[in-house]
């Protein structure tokens, strides 16, 4: 791996496609005149947030022409960027598609939908089924899309597919201003997240956040890159739009796994024995059933 | 109920940035540069006053003093030192010319001694002054901006459609102990900041005889019920008294009414915040 990468930290409008379309081929220009080779937007980057019962009507196909006018520019650089997908039978996905070389190489449905406190994706979302790595011309990715990454085995089945980075598109709002701590709680929760994940699993982990206010919630924007030994090594503005380009290489990950081998000595077998007894066992999967 | 626990605290900096952000944005997108408030003399909308020339700038922003004959005198010179500490054109429109004519026809709000007749003047000067602003509103194309605090709008203390209507409140998830910090932090005048809160509807009222506790104690508790979601129990273990706890959570629930735009008769598939289900900002 060895790529030069730009977190496009950008402020969608709520459920106007057009203009957020122009904004991505703007931030494209500069990613790229900045030399990157992978721009990633943030989460529902083409379609805002909080959308509700927009999200049925601002949905798309994958072969709608705005979005292969999109995809098209992944000849300079790769894309990753955020929408609403609309399935052949009419189901709608929070999804990422990871564009290259004019192709889609893979689409992330998001698979673990917040549907608590300001969040209702469950209400309108289906939820998405797997987690599979990217295979990029500029190294191994995993996709996970903000909640996603709340759930460790998200990363973990990532980390036994061998991937280089996580790239984490996120639209997190900002809350908690109740202590004096220098930031907000929910920006502590995920530097906190970010370092421990790529501490466990030895991988570079990108998070691209959004900026701007829905109906009064601020995202708080601060995407970062974390390194392979779980240091935040670069950061984006708090609040602004800002673009983050940062020069991604093997050798830290090398180092890392030499160091601690935890790729090595995972042991996933002895995962799927403990859970396979798990699954069956009634009585051990109370935690699960009422 | 000697040793509560602390209200929240609050990161002075960091909610500035927040709320100055919030009110720029929020204006600003739905095409508008100016915003007009009312200045009571009091430390919310002193607070608001200041949040609001630094999102939009002092020329843009408009603060409205609405005296009656009966208001305290500091409130209106408050007001004043208000307005001059944030630079602010402040324009006094006194309501009692409206707020006579409308009590000279009727008579039976002329007693005083009555609470409720004190209460429904209360209201009626309230709603006045929100008359007054939202014709400013118009006059000026400026959205009016809200000065209820998370205490006044968890207690439904405050005039619906009085003090409590606005295009947009910065200090709606702040509790007053929360404003009291920022407005320190952005140098509202001491004698604002120390005056004891009072909705001044009538002479020598405060908000804590009226509300019949302390604005500490009462912030204390609402954000271990609200923000923490703590049980009655835990609450009790930290040194709150049940009647306290009590009358505060009855209070919260008998005004959710006043937190929700009017209910609405479902009949048809899809109806207005039921299932009709669209943010404010959709499309901008």
């Amino acid at each position: 791996m060895d790529c030069r990468v730009a977190l496009c930290q950008m402020r969608p409008q709520l459920g106007v496609i057009d203009s957020n379309l122009k904004a991505h081929h703007a931030w494209l220009d500069q990613s790229i005149a900045a030399g990157a080779q992978l721009a990633v937007f943030p989460e529902l980057s083409l379609t805002g947030y909080f959308l509700r019962d927009l999200t049925q009507e601002i949905a798309m196909r994958l072969d709608d022409p705005r979005i292969l006018e999109l995809i098209a520019r992944s000849h300079v650089c790769s894309i990753v960027f955020g929408l609403v997908e609309e399935s052949s039978d009419h189901r709608f996905y929070n999804s990422v598609v990871f564009a290259e070389d004019g192709k889609i190489l893979q689409v992330h449905r998001k698979v673990h939908l917040p549907d608590y406190g300001i969040f209702e994706e469950g209400r309108y979302f289906a939820a998405g089924k797997h987690f599979l790595p990217v295979e990029s011309k500029l190294g191994r990715f995993g996709l996970l899309i903000c909640e996603d990454a709340w759930h460790m085995s998200s990363s973990w089945i990532h980390f036994l597919n061998g991937v280089d980075a996580l790239l984490v598109p996120v639209a997190s709002p900002a809350r908690g201003i109740d202590t004096d701590e220098p930031e907000m709680s929910s920006q502590k929760s995920w530097r906190t997240l970010a370092d421990a994940q790529a501490l466990f699993f030895q991988t570079w982990v990108l998070r691209c956040n959004r900026v701007g206010f829905e109906d009064g919630t601020m995202f708080w924007g601060g995407s970062s890159v974390t390194s392979p030994f779980g240091a935040t090594v670069a950061e984006a503005h708090a609040e602004e739009e800002d673009l983050l380009v940062y020069h991604l290489t093997s050798e830290p990950l090398k180092r890392a796994r030499i160091q601690t081998p935890l790729l090595r000595d995972a042991k996933p077998e002895l995962v799927r024995v403990h859970l396979a007894r798990l699954l069956e066992d009634p009585d051990a999967l109370r935690v699960c059933e009422p | 109920m000697s040793k509560l626990p602390p209200p929240p605290g609050c990161n002075v900096a960091l909610t500035e940035r927040v709320l100055v952000r919030f009110l720029r944005e929020e204006t600003q997108r739905i095409g508008m540069t100016h915003a007009v408030l009312g200045l009571s003399g009091g430390i919310d909308s002193a607070l608001v006053v200041e949040l609001a020339v630094r999102a939009l700038g002092a020329e843009n922003v408009l603060a409205v003093a609405m005296p009656y004959r009966e208001s305290h005198p500091d409130s209106l010179r408050l007001a004043q030192d208000s307005a001059a500490h944030a630079q602010v054109q402040l324009e006094v429109a006194d309501i009692t010319p409206m707020a006579d004519g409308y009590l000279a026809n009727n008579p039976d709000l002329q007693d005083t001694s009555l609470a409720a007749v004190r209460l429904r003047r209360g209201n009626i000067f309230s709603r006045l002054r929100m008359t007054t602003l939202y014709d400013r509103s118009a006059q000026n194309h400026a959205l009016v901006f809200g000065t209820s605090n998370k205490t006044e709008l968890m207690l439904g203390y405050g005039t619906q459609h009085g003090d409590m209507a606005s295009g947009i409140n910065p200090i709606g998830d702040l509790y007053k102990s929360q404003v009291v910090a920022l407005s320190r932090h952005l140098g509202v005048p001491s004698a604002i900041i120390e005056r004891p809160p009072s909705a001044d509807l009538w002479a020598g009222q405060t908000d804590e005889d009226e509300l019949g506790f302390a604005y500490d104690a009462i912030d204390a508790l609402l954000f271990r019920l609200i923000d923490r979601r703590q049980s009655r129990d835990s609450l009790l273990a930290e040194g709150f008294a049940a009647n306290f706890i009590d009358s505060i959570s009855e209070r919260v629930r008998i005004n959710q009414y006043k937190r929700l735009p009017p209910l609405i008769a479902k009949v048809a598939a899809r109806t207005v915040n039921l299932d009709y289900r669209y943010a404010r900002d959709w499309g901008t």
